[in-house]
């Protein structure tokens, strides 16, 4: 029995539990009555909380508890009071012009607001969580424009997408000059370099700039314009700036005249609420680069 | 084996140690255990503290008029900040993030403030207790002083402790039980008015005072004096002295922060033992035997407010509210004898005073010189940064994606997200300028410029406004991949101006 071990603590009168650390020994003192009362409770409480909530997991379920709680479906509940939170805001915002977003201040702050999060959960994938933009994939924030960079072209092209498939949809391919046999190979090389030139990038030593040229105005020059400034209603890239939806070195830009380009932006129309698209469109024209 | 309950305790004399051995005798006497000689519990002693008159009482009652007049009263005070705010001297308006403090207001992220007043309080309360021990526990402590308030009441319904202790012994009556109705009704008052007055210092009390009073304030407030009412009603009627005894970590910290010279309300064994009799005193020394002043009265343990006997030398449970001091004087004095037996001093000067030397008190020793120098530091740090600081700022979250565009002419363009805080209570007009790049044009996001060509950012009384702007650098030098620029925001009524660093990225 443990009572043989007990011993008296000379100091305080107090009994010890009987073992001894390095010299420590450690009193036997009884705890205060409250505390004991409060232990009690917790127990009696614990019960309670088995009867009102979900508590015993069971061979498919558990047990349900009798308020009737549940974590996911307090998740739903949350989100149905935030938007009626919203509500008025969003019927705001699905009524407004997107000039009139722009122009009022809060309407602004709500759309960019909302458009951050449908940038983030929809666009980033391609366009950049900053819509950034990659090799292919316009970076949104330039100057610089397939579509049209007004608030008009920028919704068109969220609702309709490009190349895909919506009948008001952006559409214009590059043809694959090379691959459907149209260009010969050193007029692709020149006319590479004739494009580079239009920016006043270098070309290579000893190209026949005349003979590119000429392919560019047989050629390009429909879709791209005479002087290569581009064509928004085809989506034909301006070629006298400094911004390359691909790349400006001859390679990258021999690999388009021979296969052609043809990227697929989604039609978000059918996807995305009204409301969405409306603050994707100000977002969007917000970045920096959106023309009046 | 048997379950065991434990508590640690070092094999060496504690100042504890005289109570813990008379819980336990406490509990061998009522206890019962099925299989060990140790009881679950220890059973409380009821405490009936005597009323006493003195020195330290009339202190004891002055701080507590006081402090509870602040506390019930402070919410009440208006302090006129003009339309835009709220006109209450205190108030911690947690919809809106603020704390208002008479003149001053703090952000959330000035909580900074409060951190030096934590810092602040705990010095101050090193201090207290290196100058004269638990001066916190025996006047000031808001434990102490409400156990005061319902010992003043209980006193007054039930009797003083001789009365009370006889009714309470005797078979109950119809009016032993009317007088605790009363008295637990009279607590509940306090505590109630304790948990209504805690809730004004959150919301405008003239108009929460009238929404309570008409059912028509938010259910929270009632929850709160609810929690308080309970807690109140518990801690200062029923819990008590227990409270110091079981719960409070503060005893134990500031054992180890005093030191030999801190005056401790003290018995004077020197002088006191050994106790006699008056008529015992008188033969003992008229044989030249030693006698000492105590009369064993007993009185400085009834009006102890925690049961401590002082004479047992320092107590964990003794507050030091200095009770005792006033119900020995007062013993004192009648017996034509000298004041002090139980007083403020060391037990360095009991013993000086055996060995026959001078008594000695030190009060500048490096602890109380070091005490009081973190508190004019961090005092003085939280009053020049309070008096010096700006009541406008500016903070700039460059674009992390992408970090520079391109334009289609070459030039460069970064992004921001400025945020600029007015902490006036009026609107202000600011110009936010940027340094650092030969040739910019800064674009604001959504906010036209003014008929007169300048970009004003205007910002709501007591607020923030974030604004996205798109610099670009029209320089034909060839941008470098980081430059230093600089942001400064300019009031333009009062020219008060701030200022943040940023970079302006380009390809690296």
């Amino acid at each position: 029995m443990a009572d043989q071990n007990k011993e008296i603590d000379a100091l305080s009168g107090m009994p010890t539990t009987g073992h001894e650390w390095d010299g420590l020994r450690e009193l036997n003192i009884p705890l205060p009555r409250w505390w004991l009362w409060l232990f009690y409770i917790t127990i009696v409480w614990s019960i309670g909380y088995w009867i009102v909530y979900p508590t015993w997991p069971l061979l498919t379920n558990s047990t349900q508890g009798v308020f009737g709680y549940h974590t996911r479906s307090a998740v739903v509940e949350d989100l149905e009071a935030l938007k009626q939170q919203r509500g008025a805001m969003v019927e705001k915002l699905a009524a407004a012009s997107l000039s009139s977003i722009v122009a009022d201040p809060q309407l602004l702050d709500f759309a960019r607001a909302q458009g951050r999060v449908a940038f983030a959960d929809n666009c980033a994938p391609c366009h950049g969580a900053g819509g950034g933009g990659a090799k292919g994939y316009p970076n949104l924030n330039d100057d610089d424009w397939l579509w049209g960079g007004k608030l008009t072209d920028i919704e068109q092209t969220i609702r309709h997408g490009a190349r895909a498939g919506d009948d008001k949809g952006r559409s214009g391919t590059m043809p694959a000059f090379g691959r459907d046999n149209i260009l010969k190979p050193n007029e692709i090389s020149a006319v590479a370099d004739y494009a580079r030139s239009l920016s006043g990038l270098p070309v290579e030593p000893g190209t026949d700039l005349a003979l590119g040229k000429k392919v560019f105005a047989d050629n390009c020059a429909l879709c791209h314009g005479p002087q290569g400034k581009g064509n928004r209603e085809m989506g034909a890239p301006n070629l006298t700036d400094k911004i390359w939806l691909y790349a400006s070195d001859k390679q990258t830009i021999m690999q388009g005249i021979q296969n052609g380009r043809g990227a697929v932006m989604p039609a978000w129309g059918g996807r995305l609420s009204e409301p969405i698209i409306k603050a994707l469109t100000v977002y969007v024209h917000t970045f920096g680069g959106g023309e009046k | 084996m048997t379950a065991q309950v434990r508590t640690m305790s070092i094999a060496q004399p504690t100042p504890g140690a005289p109570a813990l051995a008379h819980l336990v005798a406490e509990a061998e006497v009522g206890g019962t255990s099925p299989d060990d000689d140790i009881p679950l519990y220890a059973p409380r002693r009821k405490i009936y503290p005597q009323s006493v008159h003195g020195t330290f009482r009339n202190i004891k009652w002055a701080v507590l008029v006081v402090t509870l007049a602040i506390y019930y009263l402070l919410p009440f005070v208006r302090w006129d900040r003009g339309p835009n705010a709220p006109s209450q001297a205190v108030l911690i308006d947690f919809s809106n993030r603020r704390f208002y403090f008479f003149f001053i207001e703090i952000w959330p992220q000035e909580v900074y403030y409060l951190t030096g007043l934590l810092i602040l309080a705990a010095i101050i309360l090193f201090l207290m207790n290196a100058v004269a021990g638990r001066i916190w526990c025996g006047y000031l402590c808001p434990q102490t002083v409400w156990t005061d308030l319902f010992f003043a009441i209980e006193r007054l319904v039930e009797g003083d402790r001789r009365e009370h202790m006889q009714r309470d012994a005797r078979k109950w009556t119809a009016g032993t039980y009317a007088r605790k109705g009363i008295k637990h009704f009279l607590w509940l008052i306090v505590a109630w008015w304790t948990g209504g007055a805690w809730v004004l210092y959150f919301a405008d009390a003239p108009t929460l005072v009238k929404e309570l009073a008409t059912g028509e304030a938010p259910f929270v407030a009632y929850v709160w004096i609810g929690i308080l009412t309970f807690t109140t009603y518990s801690l200062a009627g029923h819990m008590r002295e227990q409270v110091c005894l079981y719960m409070c970590p503060w005893p134990r910290i500031q054992a180890a922060l005093t030191d030999e010279y801190a005056l401790n309300v003290t018995y004077r064994y020197d002088r006191g033992e050994p106790r006699c009799s008056v008529k015992k005193a008188e033969q003992l020394r008229a044989r030249g035997e030693p006698a000492g002043d105590c009369v064993d009265c007993l009185q400085c343990v009834h009006v102890c407010p925690t049961g401590v006997d002082i004479r047992g030398g320092a107590d964990l449970g003794c507050i030091q509210c200095g009770l005792c001091i006033d119900a020995c004087d007062a013993i004192m004095s009648k017996l034509g004898r000298p004041t002090g037996l139980i007083a403020y001093d060391t037990d360095l000067n009991i013993k000086r005073r055996i060995e026959g030397k001078p008594v000695f008190y030190k009060f500048l020793r490096m602890r109380t010189v070091l005490y009081a120098a973190i508190i004019a530091v961090v005092g003085g740090v939280m009053l020049y940064t309070l008096a010096t600081r700006d009541t406008e700022g500016i903070t700039v979250i460059h674009d992390r994606n992408p970090m520079y565009v391109r334009l289609s002419d070459g030039a460069m363009r970064n992004g921001y997200t400025i945020r600029i805080v007015n902490k006036r209570l009026k609107y202000r007009d600011f110009i936010v300028t940027i340094l650092g790049l030969p040739s910019t044009l800064v674009d604001f996001v959504g906010l036209p410029p003014r008929a007169d060509g300048r970009q004003l950012v205007t910002v709501g009384p007591d607020q923030t406004k974030e604004v996205r702007i798109v610099v670009t650098d029209y320089s034909n030098t060839p941008p470098a991949p980081s430059t230093s620029i600089l942001f400064r925001l300019i009031d333009i009524d009062t020219g008060e101006t701030a200022e943040v660093r940023d970079h302006f990225f380009g390809p690296s």
